[in-house]
């Protein structure tokens, strides 16, 4: 089976994903899919692209739900992708040593040579996050697009992961966990960001921000009530009285 | 155990700087309305990636799920590839390929001889696509007035209501002040309208966290979902529900009159005299200005005038002496005192709303005081000094920071226009147009309310052989503008500006398919249509328009619709149903402009617009429909198409056009870089190299405003002057907000028989009730017809972000996420049903019954049932297998709702808004019954063959691995690269 690094780096590069702002677009999925599957994974292979049951291999899905009971509920819309744990058993329990955690930043990743494609990464993984490619015979997985955040042929801002450039609402961070004074760690911070199932141990890297109170709660903006019954007294003389203000154009 | 293995010694090699492409191109995004900018990356001739182009100034370099599947609909196998002609009967799909000089010979036959006898014999319509101001220009000059896009089924009632009220619309052509909103309602709007602007800006207010957002629509997904508060409504009741915030409003005094009394009509003095032809019209001087009642002075004034103090409220009596009375006598009441008299009444507050609109009446006051806590105790001020139309210095812009944004959801029910006229009326009582905070106009409105042109296509306006004089689309202001002949008929084939939809500013398309079968009201020849699926989703009754589509005269065995010309990209439902087949190309392969003359993609803060460009070749016999439009144009001598020899005028097509075409002088379809030096923007004359300076820019042009311009558009003398010298507006007066509509006023009386053109009896009833100078609020029609016991449901569609106004779910990837729709219903109801999660049911309306499965949710209204639209297939169409999901599971809403309503007096009206003619989806009720039955049906449908040159599309997608190093063993892995 295979070892985690002895001597892990304090970089953790992952993602921190608010759940408050995310309407479930799927811009990060498809984009993720269209940049990975022509880069350092690709192809992200589709079976059945046109008919009945297409299965491909999403290094990112959306999953929508809901929480609690009727208007009070939530609808939820909850991406999902590999979390780069600091314990990830899809590597502990791999085989080959295919599956590895890079120690200089943290990045979970698989190493298609030596992938022998028996998937017990993915029953290991309590996320769901891994994905097998039929067609090749091995697992693949979010990369955090290694071949992006380092990438001299692109321009500075774009060397963060696919998912993160496209979100049109913002709602997607990349950064170094590892370093509390990052950006994404502040963010954690000021948010409550929590991990996914902590029950499982995994230590997940990721993170999720979690829904903001509803503005509703903020006391700030709380607005006195209007009058609560029309006045008896005669309209023309009583609650209609401001109309007759002078008005000047 | 084997001993561990220590990966260190087994890191694989990878290249963190791998060369992403060969070559980036910059164009328009077109996988929706959107149309954002993006970069395309090409590595070896085929596309590697497609990315938000940075510096373009509305998607800042964000891309959604469609643009980011642009790739599959690129390389779609569902690609038309060469010019078809039917072979087999109408719907059978079977087709031959023919050549392009043959297409466009036969086209041009079939044209050619409808010009010369009777251009009104073609019906040319056109879907989604973006080139109006090239198609109605086109339709114009061959002479028909039938045409239109397909604003008619999709949100004329928003674009009506917006234009005539404020000169502008919500839609993409307004966007609330996302910096500066304290509180921001939105109304109706489907999963994405407009796309990633929306999504970016909820994003920054709440990541602000200083406003509070409100969704009022009767399903919480998408934006919903992130709402502080959802307003779960019952469908077609939010103008009751907005009537009842106006009445709180009104009741506590928390209106701006200042606002009112300096951007609206409120002070307008308004005839009292029932029983008249003067009735409910502004009283006018000589000048034809309209009065008020001034009170410094106590006269009769021009309510123009700034220098008065104008009376908002009471009685004042004409008689001779006053300006504009002529000898009329009566009395005259300010507009505002009208809205007082309506909104002030019982029926509209809140306690009376609650039960049709399923709203607590609490929950509505909260709202109402949540709305004048943000708009008059959060006041915005901006240190930014500006001037007013009358010249009046102000040091700061002040603002009243309530926004709002509605859109499909008000739009699509029968009392739409009404409703979406009292969502503009809350803004303008609140004071919130186009100021810090706001709504925001996008330039180039705003515009008159109404502006011109007037629609083309009185009898003398069309002859045989001759262009119309005029566009055939445009804005009536009464009915001596309508396109009826002396017995009140329609003359246009959809019916538009007829009594049955006075004020259809976008055409009815929807109708055209049913009228040219019919011959009312007259027959047509041919029926040219582009990327509008009209015999699937983009009808109503569908069953019976596919039926309409391929019947026969009895007596002579001809088609109703004797022929039909069919444009698109792909293999759509409509392919099987034309009889010649102009292929067109995708949007990455063409010429295409986004222009402030159609649709722009401006912001608040500026004007924008964009071309597209050639990124990739065709690799099929395919040509871009506008090029081929402009062909046909010189080929059968359209003026504006054909030197004054007679030889094409624009030889090279579509890009020659938009360089060089002049709507009028010096205006074209492209502001940027005009002028012999390039270097004029907006008006100018043609430059020759302006399709490079676009390129060079990355295919857009963009301007901001100076700060002084950004708000009060309708009366900011600084912008005024600018949109005037952009040629957007003919002078830089002042748009006056029309809080009350002397149009529908006019349409109102026109209905009681008043003026030289009323409508016929049957009509009537139906003007005078719609036509209302005020917003009101009426019962969706469906419910005058439809036992709401026996169908006691509402039924309504959206479209899923991840495809919203994107054309076919035949993309490879989207189809994943999307593949069948479910009817989406409320738990409880479904408890109340004996239905569980998963049930197989019938969906049945009065006009037709659908299978279909349910899937429960919390966060829908207890008495709606929805469905995501337009995933469901035809059987074989856009070259899916014929098991697909999208055919055997998926379903389509639409056979259950009727185009027409049921006869009344022997009449049958559509069944669409009575003012605008917009179709009226939303209307639909249904009941929903479990099916226990096995749907054996579905495995009988017919299948549609594939046209020549579609090929069978692959059973395995292996795109990208072309890209991996010739080496790699996964490169050569079995499977197709598309």
């Amino acid at each position: 089976m295979t070892s985690l690094p002895a001597n892990p780096g304090t970089k953790k590069l992952g993602l921190v994903i608010d759940l408050d702002i995310c309407v479930g677009c799927h811009a990060c999925a498809v984009n993720c899919k269209e940049w990975n599957t022509g880069g350092h994974s690709a192809p992200l292979t589709d079976e059945n692209p046109y008919g009945a049951d297409p299965l491909g291999v999403w290094f990112n899905r959306v999953h929508t739900f809901e929480a609690g009971d009727g208007a009070d509920g939530r609808t939820v819309h909850f991406p999902r992708s590999c979390l780069h744990c600091e314990q990830p058993a899809c590597v502990t329990v791999c085989p080959t040593g295919a599956s590895y955690k890079r120690e200089t930043d943290g990045i979970v990743l698989v190493n298609a040579e030596t992938c022998i494609g028996c998937k017990l990464c993915s029953w290991a993984c309590p996320y769901g996050a891994r994905e097998y490619d039929h067609a090749d015979g091995v697992m693949k997985k979010c990369t955090l697009c290694i071949d992006r955040i380092e990438n001299q042929n692109l321009p500075e801002e774009d060397r963060v992961p696919a998912c993160v450039s496209t979100c049109p609402a913002s709602a997607r961070h990349f950064g170094d966990l590892g370093d509390p004074d990052s950006a994404v760690s502040r963010l954690v911070e000021e948010r409550d960001g929590y991990d996914l199932m902590p029950e499982m141990d995994m230590a997940p890297v990721n993170k999720y921000l979690p829904p903001r109170a509803p503005a509703r709660e903020n006391p700030a903006m709380q607005a006195p009530a209007l009058a609560p019954e029309t006045p008896e007294t005669e309209a023309e003389d009583g609650f209609l009285g401001w109309v007759d203000r002078m008005l000047s154009r | 155990m084997p001993d561990d293995i220590r990966p260190d010694d087994r890191y694989e090699h990878i290249d963190p700087s791998p060369d992403v492409s060969d070559e980036v191109k910059t164009t328009t995004c077109y996988m929706c309305a959107c149309r954002r900018g993006i970069r395309v990356h090409l590595k070896g001739g085929a596309i590697r990636y497609i990315e938000g182009n940075r510096d373009h100034p509305v998607n800042k370099g964000v891309l959604c799920a469609k643009g980011s599947a642009g790739i599959m609909q690129h390389y779609s196998p569902a690609r038309l590839s060469q010019p078809l002609r039917r072979v087999g009967p109408r719907g059978s799909g079977e087709f031959e390929a023919i050549s392009w000089d043959e297409a466009l010979q036969t086209a041009e036959d079939w044209l050619g001889s409808v010009r010369r006898t009777d251009p009104r014999k073609l019906a040319f319509f056109t879907g989604r696509d973006q080139s109006q101001s090239l198609t109605g220009f086109w339709a114009s000059q061959f002479g028909t007035p039938n045409h239109a896009a397909h604003g008619g089924f999709c949100s004329v009632n928003m674009a009506a209501a917006g234009i005539y009220s404020i000169g502008g619309s919500f839609w993409e052509f307004g966007e609330p002040d996302w910096e500066n909103t304290r509180y921001f309602m939105m109304f109706g709007v489907a999963e994405d309208h407009d796309s990633n602007p929306i999504k970016t800006g909820l994003g920054k207010l709440k990541t602000q966290g200083q406003a509070k957002f409100v969704s009022v629509n009767p399903v919480r997904t998408g934006y919903s979902a992130i709402a502080d508060e959802w307003v779960g409504i019952r469908p077609g009741t939010d103008g009751l529900f907005v009537m009842a915030l106006i009445h709180e409003l009104l009741r506590n005094g928390k209106v701006d009159l200042e606002y009112l009394a300096r951007y609206t009509n409120a002070h307008w003095l308004v005839r009292k005299a029932p029983g008249t032809a003067e009735d409910g019209l502004f009283v006018r001087d000589a000048n034809g200005n309209p009065i008020a009642y001034d009170r410094n002075t106590d006269q009769l004034v021009d309510a123009t005038q700034t220098d008065i103090a104008p009376a908002m409220r009471g009685s004042f009596p004409l008689h001779q002496a006053t300006p504009g009375d002529g000898g009329a006598g009566g009395e005259a009441v300010p507009a505002f005192q009208l809205v007082l008299d309506r909104y002030l009444d019982g029926r509209y507050s809140p306690d009376a709303v609650a039960g049709e609109t399923g709203i607590d009446a609490d929950n509505i006051r909260r709202i109402a005081a949540e709305l004048a806590h943000a708009a008059f105790e959060q006041e915005i001020s901006l240190d930014v000094a500006w001037t007013d139309w009358a010249g009046n210095k102000h040091d700061k812009i002040v603002g009243r920071p309530v926004s709002m944004h509605a859109m499909r959801g008000i739009s699509a029910h029968s009392n739409g226009f009404q409703t979406c006229r009292a969502i503009h009326l809350l803004q303008m009582l609140l004071g919130s147009i186009d100021c810090p905070g706001g709504f925001r106009y996008k330039p180039p409105f705003p515009r008159p309310a109404p502006p011109g042109p007037k629609p083309a296509g009185k009898p003398d306006q069309v002859s045989p052989g001759s262009p119309m004089v005029g566009p055939p689309l445009g804005f009536v202001t009464g009915p001596e503008d309508l396109l009826i002949d002396s017995a009140g008929q329609a003359l246009r084939i959809d019916k538009a500006y007829s009594w049955d939809a006075p004020m259809a500013a976008h055409g009815m398309m929807h109708t055209v398919i049913r009228n040219a079968w019919a011959g009312d009201p007259y027959p047509i020849d041919v029926l040219f249509m582009f990327m509008a699926n009209m015999s699937w989703n983009s009808s109503m009754n569908t069953s019976e328009t596919i039926e309409m589509l391929t019947d026969t005269d009895p007596e002579t065995g001809e088609y109703k619709i004797p022929k039909i010309i069919y444009a698109d990209a792909f293999q759509s439902e409509m392919v099987a149903y034309a009889d010649l087949i102009l292929p067109d190309t995708t949007y990455l392969e063409r010429w295409d402009c986004v222009s402030l003359l159609d649709r722009p993609i401006c912001s608040a803060d500026g004007p924008a617009d964009a071309i597209r460009q050639p990124v990739v070749a065709p690799d099929r016999d395919v040509r871009p429909f506008q090029d081929v439009l402009i062909d046909l144009g010189a080929r059968l001598g359209l003026p504006a198409f054909v030197s004054e020899t007679g030889d094409p005028r624009y030889r090279g097509g579509y890009p020659d056009y938009l360089v060089h075409h002049e709507r009028t002088p010096g205006v074209g379809p492209l502001a940027g870089w005009r002028g012999a030096d390039g270097e004029t923007h907006g008006v100018g004359q043609p430059n020759d190299d302006q399709l490079s300076r676009y390129i060079e820019n990355g295919c857009f042009w963009s301007d901001e405003f100076a700060p002084d311009e950004r708000y009060y558009k309708h009366a900011n003398r600084a912008y005024l002057e600018r949109a005037a010298k952009m040629g957007w507006i003919a002078s830089p007066d002042p748009i006056v907000h029309q809080l009350y509509s002397e149009p529908l006023q006019k349409f109102k009386l026109a209905g009681q028989g008043f003026g030289a053109v009323v409508p016929p009896a049957r009509y009537r009833d139906r003007i005078v009730e719609a036509f209302d100078p005020l917003p009101l609020w009426y019962q969706p029609f469906e419910d005058d017809h439809t036992d709401a016991q026996a169908y006691p449901i509402r039924a309504l569609t959206q479209r899923p972000m991840a495809m919203y106004h994107s054309w076919g779910s035949q993309n490879a990837w989207l189809r994943q996420i999307h593949g069948w729709n479910p009817l989406y219903m409320n738990r409880k109801t479904a408890e109340d049903h004996g239905l569980v999660d998963g049930d197989r049911v019938l969906v049945e309306s009065p006009y037709g019954s659908i299978r279909a499965q349910i899937a429960l949710m919390e966060g829908c209204n207890a008495d709606t049932v929805w469905t995501w639209n337009a995933i469901g297939k035809k059987r074989g169409a856009w070259n899916l297998s014929d098991d697909a999901p999208e055919s055997t599971k998926g379903f389509l809403l639409n056979h259950l709702i009727t185009d027409l309503l049921p006869p009344k007096d022997g009449y049958r009206f559509t069944n669409t808004d009575p003012i605008t003619g917009q179709a009226a989806w939303f209307d639909l009720r249904v009941r929903v019954i479990k099916d226990d039955s096995r749907a054996a049906d579905i495995d009988a449908e017919a299948t549609t063959p594939r046209a020549p040159g579609v090929s069978k599309a692959p059973a395995r997608s292996r795109y990208g691995a072309q890209f991996l190093p010739k080496s790699s063993w996964r490169r050569k892995r079995g499977g197709s690269p598309s």
